[in-house]
């Protein structure tokens, strides 16, 4: 199926894709979800447990869309504050402590941006995060399965194996801010789509991400299974890789993956 | 008589870099926060003032109006005298996705700033004490980080981190540079974990936030210095006021955004005048200093 850019943007926008909790429930068994940062509050823009991969005990951090509108106003759009990030690096650190592998799900328009946000350090949380998730001593796997905006996409997005959907998209900015800041009009968003290089085949092509989980004809919401059993398939496979390096070589080869960009 | 004068005015003009003198022009055509011609007013108290006098307070206004400075300017004031070395002094930024028209923007923006692009690094001494420095300069393209940026800073913490010696970084900086997409944004993670390895070694950093300090470089290596300082009045955050104030559809209060507020949110370890900034630093970096060092 080939689609432009912007007929891309706007699929990987449509709510009827699968959302995080959609690849949670096929994947895994027995999720048990954990709430809050410890710090402040509890952000449901972003959702994190533990379960079973197989066999392997893994932890599970996914940016989360509402299915609806009244869930999409809970989830505030999956646009995180600061504490959704520091649970997240709440719960990558005791995935660390307790040797499990973590699992992330990216799809976000973008870390939110508001007044709570900038008084309790949406900057800081990101950084952090960055810096943190280089260091964890145990294996990561992000995947884009829509929508990845920005620093608020990335900071799920340092790890050992990054992967995208093959209708998401990935971007410094959204198609429509980018437009109003390079071409001072926000209406040239379909040109920015395609200037941008946003695509999973251009992340691919530039080197950026490690592979594209193919989609079902129309999209992934045409065919959950296939989609899921695919992710599936490819994190198993890759855990047994990662678990089968020493630290150290995981370490180095993570550092040098961003290194080298 | 004669030669003294030539003596003088030759190092008076050219004191860290002895041998690239050509740099200290800076890059005061490009900015508008940047004082040009005999006088300027200031944006602060209305207030014209000679330039001259200006750049000899450190382009500080008596109304406490901070004009920003050039990374050379920045440099001048920091460093002691002719102790400063520039690395990777040529290395340009990548133009990864063939973006239209980038490639001349920056040849154009070269020959006017006389910059290669939005930051200096280097190696030199502040009072007495060896330490790596970045200082970026937001009269080029804002001072947004793409590859080039990126590549600088990771080498100089990777540099830092060989040799056990801190860095310091004077960050300013819109963020993102939006023409290098993607890979703009894989600096913020590229520069965070050169960061991360200089600290697990036990190494000091410490970030300087200026006017303006926001977006993709708020969100990596700004916030993670182990010592958080910050100018006066300087704008820091990870959204721009605008786009803060275009989602939520309400006039910001006052003040927000500013090196104050981050203070009292217990984002920022000092707001630090510009006029004890080098012996702040100094002092910090005396407070870490390591007898057994390498110091090579
Ligand atoms: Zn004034």
């Amino acid at each position: 199926m080939d689609l432009t850019p912007w007929e891309k943007v706007k699929l990987a926008r449509m709510p009827i894709r699968p959302t995080g909790l959609d690849y949670i429930d096929y994947i895994f068994d027995g999720f048990m979800e954990l709430h809050g940062d410890r710090l402040y509050g509890e952000d449901r823009a972003i959702v994190g447990g533990l379960a079973f991969l197989n066999d392997i005990p893994v932890t599970v951090i996914a940016q989360q869309k509402g299915r609806n509108t009244k869930e999409n106003i809970a989830r505030n759009f999956s646009m995180p504050h600061p504490e959704g990030y520091r649970k997240a690096l709440r719960l990558m650190k005791q995935a660390e402590k307790f040797a499990r592998p973590i699992i992330c799900f990216i799809d976000t328009p973008g870390a939110f941006c508001g007044i709570g946000a900038e008084e309790r350090g949406q900057g800081e949380a990101i950084a952090t995060n960055l810096a943190e998730m280089v260091m964890l001593k145990t294996p990561i796997i992000s995947i884009v399965i829509s929508e990845g905006g920005s620093g608020g996409a990335l900071a799920l997005g340092v790890a050992d194996k990054v992967y995208m959907l093959e209708h998401a998209i990935y971007s410094i900015l959204s198609p429509e801010g980018f437009a109003t800041i390079l071409y001072k009009d926000s209406s040239k968003a379909e040109l920015a789509a395609s200037d941008m290089k946003l695509t999973a085949q251009d992340l691919y092509h530039h080197g950026i991400i490690d592979g594209i989980i193919p989609e079902p004809p129309g999209g992934a919401h045409n065919d959950h299974e296939f989609v899921t059993s695919q992710v599936k398939e490819l994190i198993s496979a890759d855990i047994d890789e990662l678990l089968g390096l020493s630290v150290d070589d995981m370490l180095e080869r993570r550092y040098q993956k961003y290194r080298n960009i | 008589m004669s030669r003294n004068f030539f003596k003088s005015k030759q190092y008076a003009t050219s004191k860290i870099y002895r041998s690239k003198p050509q740099e200290l022009r800076g890059s005061d055509e490009e900015k508008p926060n940047v004082p040009q011609g005999i006088m300027t007013k200031c944006p602060g108290c209305s207030r014209v003032i000679y330039t001259k006098l200006l750049i000899k307070n450190n382009r500080m206004c008596e109304c406490g109006y901070y004009f920003r400075l050039s990374a050379n300017e920045r440099l001048v004031m920091i460093m002691d005298e002719d102790s400063f070395t520039q690395i990777d002094q040529q290395l340009t930024t990548r133009d990864p996705l063939s973006f239209p028209g980038y490639c001349d923007k920056l040849v154009r923006l070269q020959t006017q700033t006389g910059l290669v692009d939005g930051l200096i690094t280097g190696k030199g001494k502040i009072c007495g004490m060896t330490t790596y420095i970045g200082v970026m300069d937001a009269s080029f393209l804002m001072g947004s980080m793409g590859t080039g940026i990126g590549e600088k800073l990771a080498r100089m913490f990777e540099k830092a981190t060989y040799e056990g010696l801190p860095v310091i970084v004077f960050t300013a900086s819109g963020g993102a540079r939006m023409q290098e997409g993607i890979f703009s944004l894989m600096q913020m993670a590229k520069v965070s974990a050169a960061v991360a390895k200089h600290s697990e070694a036990g190494n000091l950093y410490i970030t300087v936030l200026t006017d303006p300090t926001t977006g993709g470089v708020t969100a990596s290596f700004a916030m993670l210095g182990d010592i958080i300082l910050a100018e006066p009045g300087a704008l820091i955050g990870f959204a721009g006021p605008r786009v803060i104030e275009q989602t939520i559809g309400q006039k910001l209060p006052e003040g927000f955004q500013r090196a104050e507020f981050l203070l009292e949110h217990g984002f920022v370890d000092q707001i630090v005048e510009r006029e004890n900034l080098k012996a702040t630093l100094g002092a910090f970096l005396k407070l870490h200093h390591k007898e057994d060092r390498r110091n090579l």
